[in-house]
């Protein structure tokens, strides 16, 4: 067999398989096209400026949304990040300021808490806490991802009103307000945090044996286990990461709006996991990736930029990105049904 | 009897899929009253020939007379229109919905949209208690035994004229008990005048129950006879038949091999026990068995569908839970609880479905090869890819895996390919036992000797290989030794020299209250 196969075999080229990137590249097309449009009915749209502006608005939803690619990637789904994110804003600020509701109410821009740093420690560890928790309970008690997640985002909606008290808590220093607000040059801070984050997420997908282990588990289950994959562990980190995010998100919003507020990140679940959708990965798992995931979250972006710019009223904005939902997808299986 | 005499009448009736011919020729005849075993290997095509009186698949030739009129059985909405019904081994109610509801599902009594609940319960009533079945018309289904659920379908079955009732291996999930029960309720059916077609692996069970036997083999007829004529060695005869011995060249490689492997044990295991399976959590699923696994050597387990052969391999891997036993792998013993500890214990499993378990389709070659291997390939958490690329390479070329590039993704691959990158992957890890699970299930009969080839190479390379296989021939041709299951049970072990395939078809078909009959008199009497 060996000696026939040798002769048989030409050397093994390194092809690249593009039909990994297509439904990826379906979502980029999109994109252009539609940035396209916009340059054309309206210049504005294309100056640095607003693209800088379309970044930030977007860079919240683009760091939830890296760690939901992870979690649809496994074939789960998270919809409590929005009140995680509401959650761990609060706890930021507190920590920050030094106690909740009332106290800091009036007491404008003075840092009597903890310091910067252990506001954002506290913030992502109510964001690990939070995925761990979660992760937990998908993993040993074996309820679906959708059921404990649903369950997260009435529970963590409620713990941060119950934390805060009702009341938001605002107003504080600039080291505190650069995070959500200042600039880097020119790029505004919280788009250099969402494209590291989404360039090291990139690369943890890509190259690393974690990133490999994600895809296999969601790609299936069965075959990963009996390849002696640890998938419990893996699962449950996803939701880690998930949290994580929440966490971070939470942060720099209340940075941001120089509030925290127990509203915040309402529904935001639904745009980030549109985002991911577009962006072409699977919902059943084990395709897509970080690339895409950028490319959908942009779309949502420029969309609401470039309707707004067009003087467009928001409720048909609202009506514009579901259609385009359904369009991307089905774009989407158009090409694999092709294949 | 003839065409026009009988209730039904199967002439030379022909099948075949991509690259197999299911069916050739095949005869088959029933009449009302009768009741007709149908009997076979793993694949002679009984379940193809179930599916066309069903309705699902629909034939390629011959005739089919039902009534002494030809017919075409359209699909199975129209079988049962005939009065032609299946149950199947996996039994297929709504677990959610009552006794009476599933009876008459989709066929409700009275007007449209509303279903009057009493008359639904008068008539399903009035069919439990014909068939003398002790069922409350109002219980839910997930509420009752398996015997139970079987009877509902029986039930079902009547409430639709049944003429000609097929049951697919009935007996395999019930207790003795509950046998029993099923067999007044067939003797009840065949006083009706249903005609009913009886398939099962339990040759006891055939020879008490039915009138008739038809055998299949190969796709073809093997034999009909009366039961009043026939013993159990005449059937096993007719299923194994003898033409198949030339088929494979079987000590070709026997001799370097034999003298090759040592005595040294690998694995031994010892009174491995499982209760309960996804049906009936009290099912005895492996009970006490025992075997060793030599160095270099290739082990085949065989065993009819059900007989637990799967089950065994998966608890000893690891990935599923057992009730007791105990494993060692050279002279100690271990705790394998999931499939990392087997792994680490050199343990491999290419297992039988390749597509659910073996494989992530959507993933390329290279990721699907190197899944199990990839510690060995990283350094800080990031995979080499020169490495990686340069091993997975080299594999391809080894086993000659043919496919366009290595980032193909595995779905686009043949069978035969696809089976290849799946062994390619335990080989990168070194293992000191495979456990092979129907390696050469569903591919071309070129990629299968490679696959023997390969397996020979391995056993010669001094690794350990544990072989299911459901044909015989393909046992008989491969194995070192062969061990026989039976209902959870190893009925048998043989070596190469006893194994022939009269003598695994007899073991494999072995119940217990046989085996200890045959322990005290050394005999099988029927």
């Amino acid at each position: 067999m060996t000696s026939q196969a040798a002769a048989k075999v030409a050397p093994p080229a390194r092809k690249i398989d593009w039909s990994a990137y297509i439904s990826q590249l379906g979502a980029l097309s999109v994109l252009i096209v539609i940035c396209v449009i916009f340059a054309v009915i309206e210049p504005a749209f294309v100056s640095p400026r607003n693209l800088f502006n379309v970044l930030r608005q977007v860079s919240i939803y683009g760091l939830l949304a890296v760690g939901m690619t992870f979690v649809i990637l496994t074939r789960g789904i998270d919809l409590s990040v929005g009140s995680l994110l509401a959650l761990s804003g609060l706890v930021a600020a507190a920590v920050y300021k030094g106690g909740t509701g009332l106290l800091s109410a009036g007491t404008a821009g003075q840092a009597e808490g903890y310091g910067l740093w252990a506001a954002i420690g506290a913030a992502v560890g109510i964001g690990l806490l939070g995925g761990f928790l979660q992760g937990l309970a998908i993993t040993q008690l074996k309820v679906p991802p959708f059921i404990v997640t649903l369950g997260g985002l009435t529970a963590f909606r409620g713990a941060a009103l119950l934390f805060s008290g009702g009341q938001p808590i605002s107003t504080f220093t600039d080291e505190y307000k650069f995070w959500g607000q200042g600039m880097i040059g020119s790029v505004p801070v919280p788009v250099v945090i969402f494209l590291s984050f989404a360039a090291l997420a990139f690369i943890v997908l890509r190259y690393t044996r974690y990133g490999r282990h994600v895809y296999a588990i969601g790609g299936n289950p069965e075959a990963a286990r009996l390849s002696g994959l640890n998938v419990n562990a893996i699962t449950l980190s996803v939701y880690v990461i998930t949290g994580f995010f929440a966490g971070l998100s939470g942060f720099l919003l209340s940075s941001r709006l120089n509030s925290a507020e127990q509203v915040a990140g309402v529904g935001y679940e639904l745009t980030v996991i549109a985002g991911v959708v577009i962006g072409g990965t699977s919902l059943f798992g084990g395709e897509g990736g970080i690339f895409g995931t950028v490319i959908g979250i942009l779309l949502i972006g420029v969309l609401s930029n470039g309707l707004t710019l067009m003087n467009v009223s928001p409720y048909w904005q609202q009506i514009v990105v579901g259609l385009i939902i359904v369009f991307a997808v089905y774009l989407d299986q158009l090409v694999k049904r092709r294949q | 009897m003839d065409r026009h005499s009988a209730l039904l009448w199967m002439e030379n009736v022909s099948k075949s899929f991509p690259g197999v011919q299911a069916l050739d020729n095949v005869c088959l005849h029933i009449d009302s009253g009768e009741v007709l075993g149908l009997i076979g290997q793993n694949g002679a095509g009984k379940s193809t020939l179930m599916k066309i009186l069903s309705g699902v698949y629909t034939i390629d030739s011959g005739e089919i007379y039902y009534n002494g009129q030809p017919l075409r059985i359209h699909n199975p909405h129209h079988a049962q229109e005939l009065g032609i019904s299946i149950i199947y081994q996996e039994l297929n109610l709504m677990p959610n919905l009552s006794v009476m509801e599933n009876i008459f599902i989709g066929r409700e009594p009275g007007p449209p949209i509303f279903v009057n609940r009493r008359e639904l319960e008068r008539q399903a009533r009035a069919i439990l208690d014909r068939m003398q079945m002790h069922l409350r018309p109002s219980a839910l289904v997930r509420s009752l035994s398996v015997a139970e659920q079987q009877m509902v379908e029986i039930a079902k079955a009547i409430s639709r004229d049944v003429r000609v009732l097929i049951m697919d291996e009935p007996t395999s999930a019930l207790s003795e008990a509950e046998v029993e029960t099923l067999f007044e309720m067939i003797d009840e059916l065949k006083r009706s005048g249903v005609a009913v077609i009886f398939i099962s692996h339990r040759l006891e069970e055939v020879l008490r129950i039915c009138d008739r036997v038809t055998v299949l083999r190969d796709g073809k007829n093997a034999g009909d006879v009366l039961v009043k004529d026939a013993t159990r060695e005449d059937l096993i005869r007719m299923m194994v038949g003898r033409s198949l011995d030339q088929f494979f060249h079987r000590d070709e490689h026997w001799g370097d091999r034999a003298v090759h492997h040592s005595d040294d044990i690998v694995l031994e295991v010892r009174n491995l026990s499982r209760r309960g399976n996804a049906i009936n959590p009290d099912a005895v699923v492996l009970d006490n068995v025992s075997f060793t696994l030599r160095r270099g050597e290739i082990l085949g387990l065989a065993g009819l569908v059900g007989a637990g052969r799967t089950e065994l391999v998966r608890a000893i891997f690891g990935a599923d839970r057992r009730s007791g036993g105990h494993i060692f792998v050279e002279d100690k013993e271990v705790d394998i609880r999931s499939p990392v500890d087997a792994i680490r214990l050199g343990i491999g499993l290419v297992p039988e479905d390749r597509k659910a378990q073996g494989l992530i389709l959507s993933l390329a070659v290279r990721v699907n090869m190197t899944l199990t291997h990839l510690g060995a390939l990283t350094r800080f958490h990031f995979v080499r890819l020169d490495q990686e690329r340069r091993l997975v390479e080299e594999y391809i070329r080894r086993f000659d895996i043919r496919t366009p590039s290595m980032e193909q993704r595995v779905v686009n691959l043949s069978g035969g390919n696809q089976q290849k990158v799946v062994i390619a992957k335990w080989l990168m890890l070194n293992p000191k036992i495979l456990i092979m699970d129907e390696p050469t299930r569903g591919i071309d009969v070129g990629a299968k000797s490679e696959i023997y080839e390969l397996m020979h190479q391995l056993a010669m390379s001094g690794i350990s290989i544990i072989m299911i296989s459901s044909e015989f021939p393909e046992l008989l041709a491969m194995c070192d030794r062969i061990i026989c299951l039976a209902e959870g049970r190893v009925t048998a072990e043989l070596s190469r020299e006893e194994a022939d395939l009269e003598t695994l078809m007899h073991y494999c078909t072995l119940r217990e209250q046989v085996v200890s009959l045959n322990q005290s008199e050394g005999v099988v009497s029927l």
